[in-house]
């Protein structure tokens, strides 16, 4: 019944979708970026770790069209491998802070006496430089892959939990979530058809601008040296690794970096996009 | 004077207003003619969508160029504003002509004191210095009845009630001295006894400015007032124009008879011992059945709902609002108990503690022999299906991502009370005894007028087959001949399932045609309660008098009737910490009446 009832506003919203410019474009760049990680190893020419020292440090040519790097491993490939851990890591990141984001801001929003508490611990987590508190958490748990992701997952939540709890407040006032109380509603139901069904694009809105942070701040926790292990290449760690070349191989750190700018500025375009869609919508139908 | 006697101060000539959508230019307004001359009032009426305000908004060139387009002519003392620079236009507003709107909380800027404000409006378009701008604020917050002017004018907007930021509005609008005043439903958000001041403030202005007014509403006890001759409106038609009286007394389009049967009047009822419905009215001529009378309440059952000495307080750090205090009463099944009363009566507050939406402080309120006030979430939840709640507001009542049928279907699926394969049959089953096509059940809110939405809040209280049903406000924003039609339903639901309604309403018409008793609440209290033909026939205590004269009656040849202004501040609940209201006492004046005695 909830599916069949979503189901007309999605097919109305996915069209109005992709009659915003900056929608289509962040769309289409994102998913040029996701086709060529997940497809990966039929669409890299090299194998990431391939080294040949013949081609150390190599300019971008037909061969290597973003050139080489000082062990003479293919550019190009690296970077659409990397994408596999930079995209998994914004990823996870993403479910972790929205659903922690979620649980949190809800019960802060919804349940009068959970709000001080969980305001104030928000309050102290956002007092922290985002990168300093994913360097500490990531220095606690030690480095991996995972904690790298709870880490940030971690981090961002309180970006989250801030947004969802100012809408909470402001439905839990509504006639409509005062009307499920008075017919006797469990409180798990209003929460979820009722005000989690409302609060969709906000927490859509802003779980794109945490995809777009989280991709910037892997880079900086690779960059830094606590991120990903080195092995598997991401863009943040072949920027770092590239720094020492910057000024005779510059194309080193220009690829992974124009690969972190592009995914970053489709992220945006969807977020900005998708704000611009969900306002007037919002004032429509309330 | 003789000059502006013969031409009229505001000349509308087949003026056609069009909007831009998807599909091109669509005219919203029609060939709308209307005159209004040096000292008269003209009205235009009617339903929301009529196309009333965008007349208003035309004349004062105030839609989006780009998106709006007018054609036609409006002449303003013979200059067609039409043709007019956007630079002349800006002289125009607010100089020749004044406006005053519907919100009166949300025009003034909170941060500027009003005589501020006011000095303002004097400087901008009278080239007064800001000394003599004060000055005239001052004449103008006397002009407009504002007690104790003097010392007000240094005071902030939150300090002043509805009906006084009305009056601060007025006086703006009269900075000017403007030839015309346009005034977009300018009560409509205000109490009646409010508005009983304001009408007859405007009519004194009016007369002492030979001002000509152009009154926007929807209300046709206003227009009865006010206007000298109505224009009405109907889905962007002019269906009707004529001097006041004759609209009334001899309504010749299909329309505004109509229009005029469903009027609630007070008055009509007669002997009638129970609620009585409201005439219906055959769309295609106009012509009205009277409404039958409903079936009364059998005597000496046990009442479903009974309320004793219930409190609810707020506390505030500069005080404790007592927002209901010391109320007392019962409801039997099948009966209707009206609570009557202006805003922050404490009315809402009352139905909404008996819905537990709020706690109470004190007493107690036992619904269906079980105690609501000191139930526990989870005996509350079981006994939620005894009671139900409609809203006042369509638009907001609904969850807007829900369909109607998900929405009706969800409290008994909730309750247990079907299961997900009889939901479907079930929800067309009410959505049928409401009114509505069982085929509407996919459809999200969005896509119902106000009235539709009402119905569906209507099928989705009753859907658990409550026992009480706690209406607040249930019809009151509803237009006219959908309120008649909304408040029928009510009714003929009553009889059929021997529903026990609290009805919440300020508007004492419908209340006198929904109720079998009445109870009258003023900061808080209840002043006076009984049977409702001895409080409409027989009121004892002076508020409820002053309630019933301050309705408009829908009848020019009773105008001026309504109560004298009294120009004072409604008091408010709010006490200061460690107030103990006083004891009250209530004497019984026939049987079932009780009005609450003067404090010694």
């Amino acid at each position: 019944m909830i599916t069949a009832s979503l189901s007309m506003p999605l097919v109305s919203s996915l069209r109005r979708l992709f009659r915003n410019k900056a929608i289509l474009i962040g769309a289409i760049i994102l998913a040029v970026v996701l086709v060529a990680a997940v497809l990966a190893p039929w669409v890299a020419p090299y194998a990431p770790n391939k080294l040949s020292i013949v081609n150390k440090l190599k300019a971008p040519s037909l061969a290597h069209i973003f050139g080489t790097d000082e062990f003479g491993r293919d550019i190009f490939s690296r970077a659409i491998y990397a994408g596999r851990i930079s995209l998994l890591v914004s990823l996870g990141v993403i479910i972790i802070s929205t659903v922690l984001g979620v649980i949190l801001g809800v019960a802060a929003g919804f349940f009068r006496k959970l709000d001080a508490p969980i305001s104030r611990l928000l309050d102290a987590m956002m007092s922290f430089p985002d990168i300093l508190l994913a360097i500490a958490l990531v220095a606690a748990l030690g480095p991996s892959l995972t904690t790298v992701i709870l880490a940030l997952g971690i981090t961002y939540a309180p970006r989250l939990a801030r947004i969802v709890r100012g809408s909470t407040l402001v439905l839990r006032e509504l006639p409509y979530i005062e009307a499920a109380v008075a017919m006797g509603l469990p409180t798990w139901q209003i929460l979820t058809r009722h005000v989690l069904l409302n609060l969709a694009s906000p927490i859509l809105v802003q779980a794109t601008f945490v995809f777009a942070s989280a991709m910037l701040a892997e880079a900086s926790l690779s960059f830094l040296g606590v991120g990903v292990s080195t092995d598997m290449p991401t863009w943040g760690t072949m920027l770092a690794s590239g720094r020492e070349y910057m000024n005779n191989a510059p194309w080193l750190m220009v690829f992974p970096g124009l690969a972190i700018v592009f995914s970053v500025l489709a992220l945006q375009l969807l977020g900005d996009g998708l704000r611009d869609l969900v306002d007037p919508r919002l004032a429509k139908e309330s | 004077m003789t000059d502006t006697a013969k031409r009229p101060v505001l000349s509308v000539e087949n003026l056609t207003t069009s909007f831009k959508t998807a599909e091109g230019w669509r005219a919203v307004i029609r060939d709308i003619n209307v005159e209004v001359n040096a000292g008269e009032t003209v009205a235009i009426v009617g339903e929301s969508g009529s196309g009333k305000s965008v007349t208003a908004l035309s004349t004062m060139r105030l839609l989006p160029a780009g998106r709006a387009r007018c054609e036609g002519r409006i002449l303003l003392e013979g200059r067609d504003l039409l043709k007019a620079s956007e630079a002349e236009m800006r002289s125009v507003r607010g100089g020749t002509i004044g406006m005053i709107f519907q919100e009166p909380m949300t025009s003034l800027n909170p941060v500027f004191t009003i005589g501020n404000q006011i000095a303002e409006a004097l400087v901008l378009h009278r080239d007064l210095s800001w000394k003599a701008a004060e000055a005239e604020a001052l004449r103008l917050m006397e002009r407009v009845r504002i007690p104790a002017a003097k010392s007000r004018l240094n005071e902030y907007p939150h300090k002043f009630s509805g009906g006084m930021r009305q009056r601060v509005m007025i006086a703006m609008a009269l900075a000017c001295r403007p030839k015309l005043l346009i005034a977009d439903e300018p009560t409509t958000a205000l109490d009646v006894t409010v508005q009983a001041e304001i009408l007859h403030l405007l009519r004194e202005l009016q007369r002492e400015e030979n001002m000509g007014v152009l009154f926007i509403t929807h209300d046709m006890g206003v227009v009865a007032e006010v206007a000298d001759r109505t224009l009405v409106m109907f889905r962007g038609d002019m269906v009707e124009t004529g001097p006041t009286p004759q609209i009334f007394a001899a309504p010749k389009a299909v329309y505004t008879r109509a229009l005029l049967a469903s009027i609630p009047r007070l008055g009509t009822m007669g002997d009638a011992a129970a609620p009585r419905r409201f005439p219906d009215v055959d769309p295609a001529t106009g012509k009205a059945s009277d409404g039958r009378v409903t079936s009364p309440v059998p005597g000496g059952v046990t009442p479903i709902l009974k309320v004793e000495k219930l409190a609810v307080r707020f506390a505030l750090p500069q005080g404790q609002i007592h927002a209901v205090e010391d109320v007392s009463f019962d409801l039997k099944p099948g009966e209707t108990l009206a609570l009557v009363g202006e805003s922050g009566c404490g009315k809402s507050t009352t139905g909404r503690a008996i819905m537990r939406l709020v706690d109470p402080s004190a007493g107690s309120i036992t619904v269906d022999g079980q105690d609501v006030a000191k139930a526990s979430s989870g005996a509350l939840r079981a006994m939620r299906r005894t009671s139900q709640m409609i809203f006042q507001d369509p638009f907001a009542s609904l969850n807007p991502r829900i369909t109607i049928g998900s929405a009706i279907a969800e409290p008994m699926l909730a309750h247990g009370l079907i299961s997900r394969r009889e939901a479907k049959e079930r929800v067309a089953e009410l959505l049928q005894q409401v009114g509505l096509s069982a085929a509407m059940a996919d459809r999200h809110p969005h896509e119902f007028s106000g009235g539709q939405r009402q119905r569906i809040s209507i099928a989705r209280a009753i859907a658990l087959q409550p026992k009480l049903i706690v209406a607040d406000e249930a019809v009151s924003a509803l237009d006219v001949s959908v309120k008649a039609q909304v408040s029928n339903l009510l009714l003929d639901l009553q009889e059929q399932h021997r529903l026990a309604y609290l009805f919440i309403s300020h508007d004492m018409a419908v209340v006198e045609r929904m109720s079998h008793r009445v109870a009258v609440m003023f900061l808080g209290e209840i002043v006076e309660i009984g049977p409702r033909a001895a409080i409409f026939d027989n009121p004892q205590h002076a508020y409820t008098r002053r309630l019933i004269s301050a309705v408009p009656i829908p009848d020019p040849a009773r105008r001026g009737q309504l109560n004298p202004p009294l120009n004072e501040e409604i008091k408010s609940p709010l006490r200061p910490h460690g107030y103990v209201p006083p004891k009250r006492t209530y004497r019984e004046v026939s049987p079932g009446h009780f009005v609450q005695e003067a404090a010694a």
